[in-house]
């Protein structure tokens, strides 16, 4: 049985961009298939940010456990025995967070309208695409079409996942939990990961070519986790390439080209992602490409009139609240609304310990003014135990103008701090605007409060 | 410890007030003497204001764009020793305490001495006397910037409409966009967008015309407004001339710089103007004086960044084709990176504008007040041209000519512009008898 679609818009790929873009074409009354292989959802919440999310809290939390079990125990509280984990029960857990909202996403889709295909897209040009499904092959000719495929973990030649190499996906479904484990590539999915780990105890080593770890962020952001990493006796190889695998564990040459095996019993590959580009028929569509990735311009077209692309496959960042923002925008777009992408920041997050956030420009200039404030110096962090020596909140204004350009900051729990950054930021406020906004008190947030003060040069509590 | 106060000093030429152009210094910093306090701008120069003596800065008066009168206190400082004034702080700025006033009266002019005292007292006479630019917001309109400073809504109704927010003036903290900027914007007409067709531009900025393009609007008008202007324009033959320069650059004598066509000119008006010493003059039209002048001191209209100027080359009769022509390029050059000090500023007799290749056929330039004549070659081109029965190939430039019709008859102009037509024609008559 062969039936042929004609929607206004197709969207290829479920997660965080092709889902929004569907469900917003849904709201704004357009015909709409989306066609994902697996689950709605995609990369970010089945297999990247939610999971892991998930596994660092409770991993989190089996550490502050670990650490009252100690004899001097944990702010006072002491637990007799050693907490033991079960692994595969803590991923039932992660799981059942996963359902939860990829059922939602479903549900959301439906209630948009939304026709969604359980199935594998092929294009066979543009516009014409089929889609395998359980119930036979469905061809679809659209109108419009977003391509949101997405991106997948790079693999290294000498070192193909499987077996004992994982990938992030494998490492977030792990049952059993490694004695040891080696990390190449110290990014922040390697570094979230790596420290999770660490927390359940395993005896974590972490590969790195470059001088140090989170390379695309400064120093001062990434000194409190090179410092944990540091307490908690996480190796550190910088500036160090993953040969190949060996019986015992992973082969690595130094930057002193000292050769030798790091004792793995599993080894965690993430050298980063790349766009997800093959098997689905974009050579026969006839598309610009920029790199490795889809060409597209600030409305996210392509060089092909009325095919779209959002999200990982169109290049970095590859975050899913861009994707997602990219997205809506499109759909709005075909719906005949007059948009462009133009962010004023997009926020980035890393979720190690401490967590790190950066919004906007983090490299001031000579026309800029800096204003920091320490987490050691604030109620709420100590109280919570997170005023780390060298977490702090960084804002950058423009000399001239006072406007805030960038926020930048590293702290336990500043991830949540993200949204008063680049709210500040794409509002266009000014130093005095954020001198002037009364911060609740006791919280993380007052320090953002004090870094205008700071950067104004009439700071309170530093 | 004393109170010194910094008068604006009489930067010479009669000159009696200044624009405030930059402050190098706020209330608060300490300085040593020498340290440039401000600059100041004068009819064409821009001058250092520097310390003489090492104190603290305790108030500073006027802002950035603010006439001062010579004689007016530019810079309170705090000093070790007597000082030069009472010790009680001087009032804020103004007769009346308000703000900087506007100067009712012209100040006194301060022709030579230093730093005259006032002759009258006035309240508040101590004080700078200012006269306010034309008050903007003192905002920084972020006309150009890449990014808009606007709000996502702003941003996106903005796109929406088709408004390039870079050209919406943001009454915001440090300039933002607000939402009502916008709706203000689009109340002016600045729509932008005709639905459907095409683009209709609305836009425009609002430029503060301040600093050098001060000057020369208020130079112009000046000009424009007192002199009666006579244009003349005739045309000239300079293939000789033309055969002359090109042998001479081709075969440069030792020492001697690539000429242009302008070192000859000068030579030639060198060679003219003692048959017609009221064109090379300056009319004081105040005192219903003109002021020949036997030196020949010609301005040269020169294009900088900032704007026009003319540095002056001094004594020009004296000068060999040669000097003339090194003259000319050090002056442009001191004019354009604005090295050129104030006394090469000023001071010409008859001035020379020249466009080169943009020259066009006919200008009508606007005489150098208080001079009387300003003399504009334009483009040279090649033209078929009669000589007796034939047509041939001639290179021929226009000269055009402005005179100041007070001192100048028509008949008396072009008499002159005939003469420089005849020496620049017969080139050797430029030379003849002269050690040039």
């Amino acid at each position: 049985m062969s039936k042929t679609l004609r929607p206004k818009v197709l969207v290829v790929g479920g997660g965080p961009g092709g889902y929004v873009a569907a469900i917003r074409a849904g709201q704004l009354g357009l015909e709409t298939v989306l066609v994902e292989a697996e689950r709605p959802g995609g990369t970010c919440l089945i297999k990247g940010c939610i999971p892991s999310k998930a596994i660092i809290h409770a991993a989190g939390l089996f550490e502050e456990m670990t650490r009252a079990s100690s004899v001097a125990g944990h702010l006072g509280i002491r637990l007799e025995t050693v907490p033991k984990l079960d692994l595969a029960a803590t991923m039932r857990w992660k799981d059942g967070v996963v359902d939860k909202l990829t059922g939602g996403v479903a549900g959301l889709l439906r209630r948009a309208h939304v026709t969604v295909l359980n199935g594998w897209a092929s294009f066979a040009d543009a516009k014409s695409c089929a889609v395998e499904t359980a119930d036979g092959t469905v061809k679809i000719e659209p109108e419009h079409v977003i391509l949101a495929t997405g991106s997948v973990p790079v693999e290294l030649p000498s070192m193909p996942f499987g077996g004992n190499i994982l990938s992030s996906t494998e490492a977030l479904s792990l049952t059993d939990l490694p004695r040891t484990l080696a990390v190449v590539g110290a990014g922040y999915i390697g570094l979230e990961l790596g420290i999770a780990f660490a927390k359940l105890g395993v005896r974590v080593a972490l590969v790195e070519v470059a001088e140090r770890i989170l390379p695309l962020y400064d120093e001062a952001l990434t000194r409190p986790v090179a410092d944990w990493l540091h307490k908690h006796d996480v190796e550190m190889h910088l500036q160090a390439k993953a040969l190949g695998t060996s019986a015992r564990g992973l082969d690595i040459e130094t930057a002193l080209s000292d050769r030798f095996t790091i004792p793995a019993e599993k080894i965690l590959v993430t050298v980063g992602r790349k766009p997800r580009t093959e098997g689905w028929g974009l050579e026969k569509m006839a598309i610009e490409m920029e790199g490795r990735f889809i060409k597209i311009d600030e409305r996210c077209a392509t060089s092909t009139t009325n095919v779209w692309a959002i999200g990982d496959v169109t290049g970095e960042p590859m975050l899913a609240h861009r994707a997602s923002a990219q997205g809506e925008m499109v759909a709005e777009i075909i719906a005949g609304k007059r948009r462009r992408f133009d962010p004023a920041a997009i926020p980035a997050i890393c979720f190690t310990e401490p967590e790190i956030v950066s919004v906007g420009l983090d490299a001031p200039g000579e026309e800029h003014v800096v204003g920091q404030f320490p987490f050691m110096a604030n109620g709420r962090a100590l109280s919570m135990d997170a005023g780390d020596v060298g977490t702090f909140v960084r804002t950058i204004a423009e000399k001239n103008s006072g406007r805030i350009v960038g926020i930048q900051g590293v702290g336990k729990h500043i991830s949540e701090l993200a949204g008063e950054f680049v709210t500040l930021v794409e509002m266009g406020a000014t130093l005095e605007d954020l001198a002037g906004i009364i911060h609740a008190h006791p919280t993380l947030g007052e320090a953002t409060h004090e870094s205008a003060l700071k950067a104004l040069g009439h700071a309170i509590h530093v | 410890m004393g109170r010194y106060l910094f008068r604006l000093p009489d930067v010479g030429e009669g000159v009696t007030e200044a624009e405030i152009v930059a402050w190098h210094v706020k209330p608060g910093d300490k300085i040593r003497e020498d340290d440039n306090l401000a600059d100041v701008m004068t009819d064409k120069a821009t001058v250092e204001m520097t310390s003489p003596v090492d104190g603290t800065v305790t108030a500073v008066h006027g802002d950035v764009g603010a006439m001062l009168a010579v004689g007016a206190v530019l810079v309170e400082l705090e000093v070790e020793g007597e000082g030069n004034a009472a010790s009680a702080p001087l009032p804020p700025a103004g007769g009346d305490g308000g703000g900087p006033d506007i100067v009712q009266a012209q100040p006194e002019p301060a022709p030579s001495k230093p730093s005259p005292s006032p002759s009258r007292k006035r309240e508040g006479d101590e004080v700078a006397s200012t006269r306010k630019s034309v008050a903007l917001p003192r905002v920084d309109i972020p006309i150009g910037r890449k990014e808009a400073f606007a709000a996502p809504a702003t941003r996106r109704r903005a796109h929406e409409l088709g408004i390039p927010l870079q050209f919406v003036p943001g009454t915001g903290p440090g300039g933002r966009i607000l939402p009502s900027d916008l709706d203000d914007f689009i109340a002016a007409g600045g729509m932008t967008r005709a639905p459907g067709g095409l683009a209709v531009r609305t836009g425009g900025e609002e430029i503060k015309i301040v600093g050098l393009r001060r000057r020369i609007a208020e130079k112009m008008q000046e000009a424009k407004r007192r002199i009666p202007h006579i244009a003349y324009v005739e045309e000239v033959d300079v293939t000789e001339l033309e055969a002359l320069r090109v042998a001479m650059n081709a075969k440069p004598a030792e020492g001697q710089p690539k000429l242009t066509l302008l070192p000859f000119l000068i030579r030639a008006l060198v060679r003219a103007l003692p048959d017609f010493p009221e064109v090379n003059a300056r009319f004081d039209d105040d005192a219903g004086v003109l002021h020949t002048s036997e030196g020949v001191h010609v301005g040269i209209a020169t294009q900088t960044p900032g704007g026009l100027m003319v540095p002056v080359v001094r004594h020009a009769e004296a000068m060999s084709l040669a000097e003339l022509a090194r003259e000319i390029t050090r002056l442009s050059v001191a004019a354009r990176d604005g090295s050129a000090k104030r006394e090469e500023l000023s001071g010409s007799t008859i001035t020379i504008t020249s466009l080169g290749p943009l020259g066009g056929i006919a200008t009508t330039p606007v005489i150098n007040h208080p001079e009387v004549a300003i003399i504009g070659p334009n483009k040279i081109v090649e033209k078929p041209v009669v000589q007796g029965p034939f047509v041939g190939v001639r290179k021929v430039m226009n000269i055009s000519s402005s005179f100041d019709h007070r001192i100048v008859d028509g008949y008396d102009a072009a008499l002159f512009i005939q003469e420089l037509k005849r020496l620049i024609e017969h080139p050797a008559l430029i030379f003849m008898g002269d050690g040039a």
